[in-house]
């Protein structure tokens, strides 16, 4: 079995694995790279829980082949706190007990993430949307989408107090 | 199993031509590695196009408007150009999904794929969009109801692959919409659609017209009947029901676990009507 | 010490807010390890091969060239899992269930089982083992097994709570429930109305599949590390299956991602441990998500008939129910729990509900979150709501004319103590929601449900550590977010911050024995264990402490997280806290701790309303829910954030079974649907945000007053959302889940019927 060998950037890290070819890009996460923060709820890109984004765009990594990433740029939600300081989404969940198991929630980070990168001030149903990819079977969503919504609202207002002080 | 990620289009062509055993081609991979996980397939061979220019871009050129076989989803709906140009097309695009797989799946990969259900290509035909085909032989151009031939089957012969879908400019005044039934607001696949493309003439007056409907038959259903029935109208009521009428006549659809024969033949026709008022809308109708 | 578990009706200081909960980190960063997170080294990869058949005989399995394949280092089959079972049937079926014994009894019963270096090659494994079968005639409805020329299930089941016969049947239990005279009841009635419903199968639909890794070595010592919601009752079935002993076998529960019921059962884990005691390596076995819809544990699918007679002023005077549950391949008791939650929120003088468990060519059903009320509650209320309107009368107005008291003689048997029917239905009455106005083609409707709430046994430590710090170690797994409700009771009790408890879910080795996390037991149970752990602690704490200064431990109180000694003559005592105590413990008598080994009782019952508003588009029947209301009765909130996260994921859950979800069989008997594709769960643009109100009434047998709350808020939705489509559209569904199909037919059925009507 020949396998394909692949050099890429995960979380800012340099990454080299072989793997083979048909292995996806979950598996190569999870299994190779001990990155278990991706889960796997159904392998078929219905659930979400293995969302991660490459080169900045959202993906589910169960639909990528591990190859695909060669020289590409893989976040995933080990990633997303700088050191010991949680991203905002990461503390917004905790205090508006947007999660109860948790297994779902590395994925809504990543998805909320890309949300708010590209769109900073969502509506309700603008942020229903997005996360329509990432299943929860405990919360009902709306501890999920208040917590976005709240962290749209903190990461404005930061922007404006930066924006203010610079005058 | 073999991975590949050629950077020309004759190499593709040239490895699914020679490959000995099975061969597919990977764009945005959101059908295939479904496929693979099932066991429905094992490929010997997975050729992957994004690494090729040609397939990665949406260009604009005189007469419309090229799309990278590569290129994902996604991004067409950020193209403003091809948004006011096919808004029709971008948001049946735009609905294979969640963002997740917004992020990676492809036009020409949904129509390769050739689903019943397939939610770009009803609007495809309807704006009378092409394949652009790069195999051994060279290069032909396809319609794009021409190249799905029944459900999981294209008319592509072996070492054919298609490079880019290429969508004509629009008529003035025209306007086109995609709407489809799902159960849920998102993540379903198409129990039925309807396509509408249309154009407008002096005083609101329909004059050309072409409407296809999605997942009532083994294929995309082009329903000249239906365009027939609100040309020369501005869209009255009695012309919207035969529209509906010629749709629901038109249909050939199955029991599944998706949705009844009775059901998908209904709701087509509602569809229908409604995909009429939008584009009509959009063309700047009333 | 006697442990009373009194309501006493005490102030809080901690109980009640709402601090950030302790797996709160690892979660939001994908620390946290669940069932497929864990490896060891040299693990196999472990997969199942499943029989395609409905029903079928296995004639013959040969394996022989999956075992030479290389890379593959065990094979088993039924012949590898001897019956150890002793004549315990409920044990039997669990392990003819986790594998074939000669039969296989439906599709995706587990055949065979392989044990290899990865993936690739245990699948590849998995299509070189051939198996036999011969195909036999299969049944999957509820009501056709239950013909009497029906594909019979399992050959030696006779009717328990039936007549007498030799005859096989696929009816294994009938149960009745029920008082007074329902005969002389209708007759008394004005108007009866009476109807027959139907519910589809659904699944628990948790995120993460079944997953565990097993290690048993050729000494009989074993660990698993596994997804579950009891790694107690997973310890003792699988050592028991296995012939191991129960000590030898320790059983770590994972992080886990959703249960609702579904991992209360086991249904991999004895293989996994099967292959690696064969193979002596480890095996990590995790379920696709395929398998999980095809073999784990699905709720019922349901046939009943409901009958209900009123006097005109609205006061039932009689109320039957004939439930029809599927139980799966084999038997269990969810057409009994049925019959016994269907009538609970009434208060009936004349009542009898029957319950039938029927076996059919389907999954072993598992429990799913009040299981089998909300099948139940969708009959009854639904039919409640037709009583009412018979009457003119107002739905809530109805319902609080009848709803059961405190004093009530329930209709499965007990009498209600102090119970929360009668203020939810006042609080949904007076809501803002209910007086909302509606728009086009919107409709509203409201329900009542009802769960019984468990207790059990449960163990728990609490060691308070030299600097103050305590640590807590629990047994019962949680599932929702109990941690964070535990550490606030301990911070109560002791009468310390919130941020020094660190509240931890000990493995089997580290403690007694603790019931599953089921029946709403978790925040109830280990909670009440929590405070007589805690109040173990503060004795010991205060004989520190009188020891300190010698004098006798009476005169010693605890206060605000110090120990005061009482009285004008100690006075000149200056109070000991914890920490300070703790300090000295080396020196006092060693280590301080309290411990609990409880049967947790009077779980108290949960009541709860909800109000729906939902919108259908006349000419397709898609149906949208536009506003939710859940009003549920708490007894006490211990940490509201959490409470009210039940009740909106109860909630959600319920709006998926009443809309979308369902398992779609073939005639060929195969599951047409298993993977989230198909299946169709809520997603987050279906739902509108879901308001909530906690009412709280206290459950007089728990310190606290708490009542369980998990389960409750998914039994009304099915009826509050058929009753909003019957208020919105003009047509009254009777069958689960009202998917646009049947939406959209019954309303052509009901224009036909208007036609007819006015034409004639």
């Amino acid at each position: 079995m020949a396998g394909v060998h692949v050099s890429t950037t995960v979380n800012g890290d340099d990454v080299e694995f072989v793997c083979p070819g048909s292995e996806s890009l979950l598996d190569v996460l999870r299994n190779r790279l001990g990155l278990t923060g991706a889960k796997e709820g159904c392998g078929t890109g219905d659930c979400g829980a293995c969302s991660v984004t490459v080169d900045g765009q959202l993906v589910c990594a169960c639909l990528m082949l591990g190859a695909e990433v060669e020289g590409r740029q893989v976040q995933t939600v080990e990633g997303m706190a700088q050191g010991d300081q949680l991203h905002p989404l990461q503390r917004q969940f905790i205090e508006n007990a947007a999660l109860q198991c948790g297994i779902c929630t590395p994925g809504f980070l990543m998805a909320a993430k890309a949300l708010l990168d590209r769109n900073p001030d969502p509506t309700e149903t603008e942020i229903r949307y997005a996360l329509a990819g990432n299943l929860c079977r405990c919360t009902g969503y709306d501890k999920i989408v208040r917590a976005v919504s709240a962290t749209a609202k903190e990461l404005s207002q930061e922007a404006t107090t930066k924006g203010s002080k610079k005058r | 199993m073999r991975y590949e990620a050629p950077t020309s289009s004759k190499a593709v062509a040239d490895l699914m031509a020679n490959a000995k055993g099975s061969a597919f081609l990977l764009a945005g991979g959101t059908d295939l590695l479904v496929r693979m996980k099932s066991g429905a397939i094992d490929p010997e061979l997975i050729v992957d196009i994004k690494r090729i220019p040609a397939t990665q871009a949406i260009t604009k050129t005189a007469s419309g408007f090229k799309i990278g076989a590569g290129v994902p989803c996604a991004q067409l709906g950020r193209d403003a150009a091809l948004v006011k140009a096919w808004p029709g097309v971008v948001e049946a695009a735009n609905l294979i999904g969640s963002d997740q797989v917004q992020g990676r799946c492809t036009v020409a990969g949904n129509l390769c794929n050739a689903s019943p259900a397939a939610d770009s290509v009803p609007a495809m035909v309807a704006a009378r969009a092409k394949a652009a085909i790069v195999g051994a032989g060279g290069r032909r151009s396809v319609a794009v109801e021409k190249v799905v031939t029944g459900p999981g089957r294209t008319s592509l012969e072996k070492g054919e692959f298609i490079e880019a879908i290429v969508l004509p400019t629009p008529a003035p005044k025209s306007g086109d919409a995609y709407l489809r039934f799902t159960p849920r607001t998102e993540m379903d696949i198409a129990v039925c659609s309807a396509a509408v493309n249309l154009t407008l003439g002096p005083k609101g007056v329909v004059t050309a017209a072409r409407v296809v409907l999605g997942a009532v038959a083994p294929t995309v259903v082009l329903v000249p009947a239906a365009a027939k029935a609100i040309i020369g109208s501005t869209l009255d009521d009695d012309a919207l029901a035969n529209l509906a009428a010629a749709c629901e006549a038109a249909c050939a659809p199955i029991d599944d676990k998706r949705g009844t024969v009775e059901f998908r033949t209904e709701v087509a026709g509602v569809l229908a009507r409604r995909a009429a008022k939008l584009a009509y809308e959009r063309a700047g109708g009333k | 010490m006697t442990l009373d578990t009194q309501f006493t009706d005490q102030k809080f200081k901690l109980v009640g807010s709402r601090p950030d909960r302790p797996d709160g980190v690892d979660k939001v960063t994908g620390r946290a390890r669940y069932g497929a997170d864990a490896s060891a080294p040299g693990q196999l990869v472990g997969a199942i091969l499943r029989s395609p058949h409905a029903h079928a005989k296995i004639k013959k399995i040969d394996t022989s060239k999956a075992e030479k394949l290389k890379g593959v280092k065990a094979v088993i089959t039924s012949a590898d899992l001897p019956d150890l079972t002793n004549g315990n049937r409920g044990n039997y079926d669990i392990l003819e269930n986790c594998m074939a014994r000669g039969r296989a009894l439906y599709d995706g019963h587990a055949v065979a089982a392989v044990a290899a270096i990865d993936a690739e090659t245990a699948r590849r494994a998995l299509s070189l083992i051939s198996v036999d079968y011969k195909v036999l005639p299969h049944v999957t409805d509820v009501d056709a097994a239950m013909r009497s020329n029906a594909p019979i299930v399992q050959p030696h089941v006779r009717t328990a709570g039936g007549e007498p016969s030799d005859k096989p049947t696929n009816i294994a239990q009938i149960s009745t429930f029920g008082h007074g005279d329902v005969e002389a009841g209708f007759a008394k009635a004005d108007k009866i109305v009476e109807k027959s419903y139907k519910t589809e199968q659904t699944h628990q639909g948790y995120i993460e599949p079944h997953a565990c890794l097993a290690t048993v070595g050729p000494d009989g010592q074993g660990e698993l590390w596994v997804t579950t919601q009891g790694h107690y009752t997973f310890r003792n079935l699988c050592a028991s299956l296995l012939g191991m002993d129960i000590a030898k076998l320790k059983v770590t529960s994972s992080e886990i991602g959703g249960g609702f019921g579904g991992k209360t059962h086991v249904w991999m884990e004895p293989l996994a441990l099967a292959l690696s005691r064969k193979a002596n390596r480890p095996v990590k076995l995790v379920m696709s998500r395929e398998d999980v819809f095809r073999a784990s544990g699905p709720t019922s699918s349901t046939s009943m008939d409901i009958k209900i007679g009123c006097t005109n002023d609205g006061r039932i005077t009689a109320a039957t129910a004939t439930l029809r549950y599927q139980d799966g391949a084999f038997p269990g008791i969810w057409g009994m729990l049925g019959a016994m939650t269907a009538f609970a929120c009434y208060d009936l003088e004349n009542v009898q509900s029957v319950g039938y468990d029927v076996l059919v060519n389907r999954p072993k059903v598992a429990a799913y979150r009040a299981p089998s009320a909300p099948m139940a509650a969708f009959g009854v209320e639904s039919t409640i709501d037709l009583l009412a309107a018979e009457l003119n009368m107002d739905a809530v107005e109805f319902r609080l004319l009848n709803a059961a008291k405190e004093g009530t003689k329930a209709s499965y048997g007990p009498t209600y103590g102090p119970i929360g029917i009668g203020p939810t239905l006042e609080a949904v009455k007076n809501h803002p929601h209910m007086h909302a106005p509606l728009g086009k083609n919107q409709g509203r409707g409201m329900a009542c449900g009802f769960w019984f709430n468990f207790g059990g046994q449960t163990c728990t430590d609490l060691n308070i550590g030299v600097d103050g710090t305590v640590n807590m170690t629990v047994g019962t797994v949680d599932v929702g977010g109990a941690r964070a409700s535990l550490s606030l009771i301990a911070a109560e009790e002791l009468g310390i911050p919130y941020e020094h408890v660190k509240c931890n879910i000990g493995d089997t080795a580290s403690l007694g024995h603790n019931d599953t996390t089921e029946g709403s037991r978790g925040t109830f149970s280990s909670g009440m264990a929590t405070i007589f752990a805690a109040r173990n602690a503060i004795e010991e704490l205060k004989s520190r402490a009188a020891k300190t200064w010698d004098i006798d431990p009476e005169e010693v109180d605890w206060v605000d997280g110090e120990a005061v000694a009482k009285g004008v003559e100690h006075s000149n005592l200056g109070p000991l806290s914890l920490a300070q105590i703790a300090k000295a413990s080396p020196n006092t008598g060693g280590p301080i701790a309290g411990h609990s080994e409880t049967v947790a009782d009077g779980a108290g019952v949960s009541f709860a309303s909800h109000i729906c508003d939902v919108e259908v588009d006349p000419e397709t029947g898609s149906t949208r829910v536009v506003r939710y209301t859940v009003v549920q009765d708490a007894g006490k909130a211990i940490h509201p954030d959490y409470v009210e996260g039940q009740f909106q994921g109860g909630a959600a859950q319920g709006i998926g079974w009443a809309l979308n979800e369902e398992y779609i069989y073939g005639e060929d008997g195969r599951l047409q649907n298993p993977g989230f594709l198909d299946y169709r769960i809520p997603v987050c643009s279906d739902l509108p945000f879901i308001d909530t109100e906690i009412l709280e009434i206290p459950n007089p047998n728990h310190p606290y007053g708490i009542r369980g709350v998990g389960e409750t808020s998914i039994v009304p939705p099915l009826a509050a959302i058929a009753n909003a489509v019957s208020n919105a559209a003009g047509v009254r569904m009777d069958h689960i889940p009202m998917s646009p199909p049947r939406i959209r037919k019954a309303i052509k059925a009901e224009a036909a019927m208007h036609q007819e009507v006015s034409a004639g």
